[in-house]
């Protein structure tokens, strides 16, 4: 078993591997924004945040936060040269329209028809939507970056969510700390595991039949 | 015209029941002061519409924490730990509304229109009892115009006829909010003569004021 952090980084490391040069994403709060630590050499991202950036930064040195400038889970940024600033009816139509290339979001359950859930757990914990619907119906590719199963071992990746969802049939790819699973029209396939687990354990931790039809590869 | 009035003055146009729209994402963008003088006035009972309830002692959340309002609509209460209690004790009501369809909804009241038809929420609970449209294989749902009585923004620099200049990411559902209400009050941190302000780099057109608060005052 990996530890939270261990898996947070082969996590944001393999999603990494899915953008291309150019590319404009949006990283959701908590677990993808460790994709930015990750961009593959000789290529050039753009992050938007959806409180009204395109070119986002990494954090500024301590002391130069500047107020005005945050991301969408309230942390201090920069802007890149280049960037623009714009308002939140604009950036939805970044979003919405079609115009961001990748989304990567975090979820509590992702389901066999690419069905997102991430936003209530009814009469438990219920933070809201945010951007995310949004998020989910426009973006070109929806990532969802997650836990392979939940903190009792419970999985995570079901044959229908049973939680309310975010968005229905618009998740493209799952990646976990055990598997990369894309959603297809015939349902899930497996495409790589990590290397520390086995096809089997994938197998036995994922609620969804899982296909099979090529070589699986490894990522670490 | 636009009318210069005080804090103080900006609460007292804010009705007991009334339906308040307020700026800003996680503070930043939010105004401060104007909330401020809410508190302090004691206003109760309100309808808030906003992106967030932001943190519990920081930006509208302090209007939570007050026991200002009653219901709201928003995005997002994931920041806000009072808001989150209140709302399941059942003492606050909310409904949730995407981030983005919240500022069309609001954008549909500003610019006169009576709905738009948007794909987002199909197939969640955000659908529920709204009408849909199919076009292309793709189904929509109607949402319906959001306004409120006042909205209450921020803005860096106002000059005296009301038009607005904005700060970096500070902008977020100001220039929407603007248009969202009969009565927009906006708490800025400069005041300038018209002529002042490039015309080029006006966000927001003064037609869309009608107080302006100077930060403190």
């Amino acid at each position: 078993m990996l530890d939270r952090d261990a898996k947070k980084v082969l996590i944001g490391k393999r999603i990494a591997q899915e953008l291309k040069d150019g590319d404009y994403v949006n990283l959701g709060i908590g677990l993808p924004v460790e994709v930015a630590n990750h961009i593959p050499e000789g290529i050039r991202v753009f992050f938007q945040s959806e409180n009204g950036i395109l070119g986002a930064g990494p954090a500024p040195l301590p002391g130069q936060e500047d107020p005005d400038l945050i991301n969408a889970g309230g942390g201090s940024i920069t802007a890149i040269p280049g960037a623009s600033y714009f308002d939140s009816f604009l950036s939805f139509s970044l979003i919405r329209g079609g115009h961001i290339n990748m989304t990567v979001l975090g979820a509590l359950q992702v389901d066999a028809r690419g069905n997102i859930a991430n936003w209530s757990i009814p009469g438990k914990l219920v933070p809201g939507i945010g951007g995310a619907m949004d998020l989910v119906v426009g973006a070109k590719q929806v990532v969802a970056a997650m836990e392979h199963t939940d903190k009792d071992g419970n999985p995570k990746i079901l044959e229908a969510c049973t939680l309310p969802l975010t968005g229905a049939g618009v998740v493209t790819l799952i990646v976990t700390d055990m598997a990369v699973i894309r959603v297809t029209p015939a349902g899930l396939r497996l495409c790589e595991v990590a290397s520390w687990t086995t096809v089997d354990e994938v197998v036995a931790a994922t609620g969804a039949r899982l296909i099979i039809d090529g070589p699986v590869g490894t990522f670490a | 015209m636009v009318k210069i009035i005080s804090g103080r003055e900006a609460a007292a146009l804010v009705a007991p029941g009334s339906r308040i729209m307020v700026s800003g994402f996680l503070a930043c963008g939010a105004p401060g002061w104007l909330l401020d003088c809410l508190v302090e006035a004691g206003v109760k009972d309100l309808h808030l519409i906003a992106i967030s309830t932001d943190y519990d002692d920081r930006g509208i959340g302090r209007l939570i924490t007050a026991r200002a309002v009653k219901s709201c609509q928003v995005s997002h209460i994931g920041t806000n730990k009072t808001t989150q209690a209140q709302y399941k004790n059942k003492e606050l009501e909310i409904e949730f509304v995407p981030q983005g369809i919240l500022m069309e909804r609001i954008r549909c009241f500003g610019a006169g229109l009576g709905g738009i038809f948007s794909p987002v929420g199909v197939g969640t609970p955000v659908a529920e009892g709204k009408e849909t449209l199919t076009e292309n294989g793709r189904t929509y749902i109607l949402e319906r115009p959001i306004c409120a009585d006042v909205a209450l923004i921020k803005a860096r620099k106002a000059d005296t006829l009301g038009n607005l200049v904005y700060s970096k990411m500070a902008r977020n559902s100001n220039p929407i909010m603007a248009m969202g209400a009969p009565i927009t009050i906006v708490e800025v941190d400069e005041i300038v003569e018209p002529g002042q302000i490039d015309p080029e780099e006006v966000v927001t057109p003064g037609a869309l004021v009608q107080y302006l608060v100077r930060k403190g005052a």
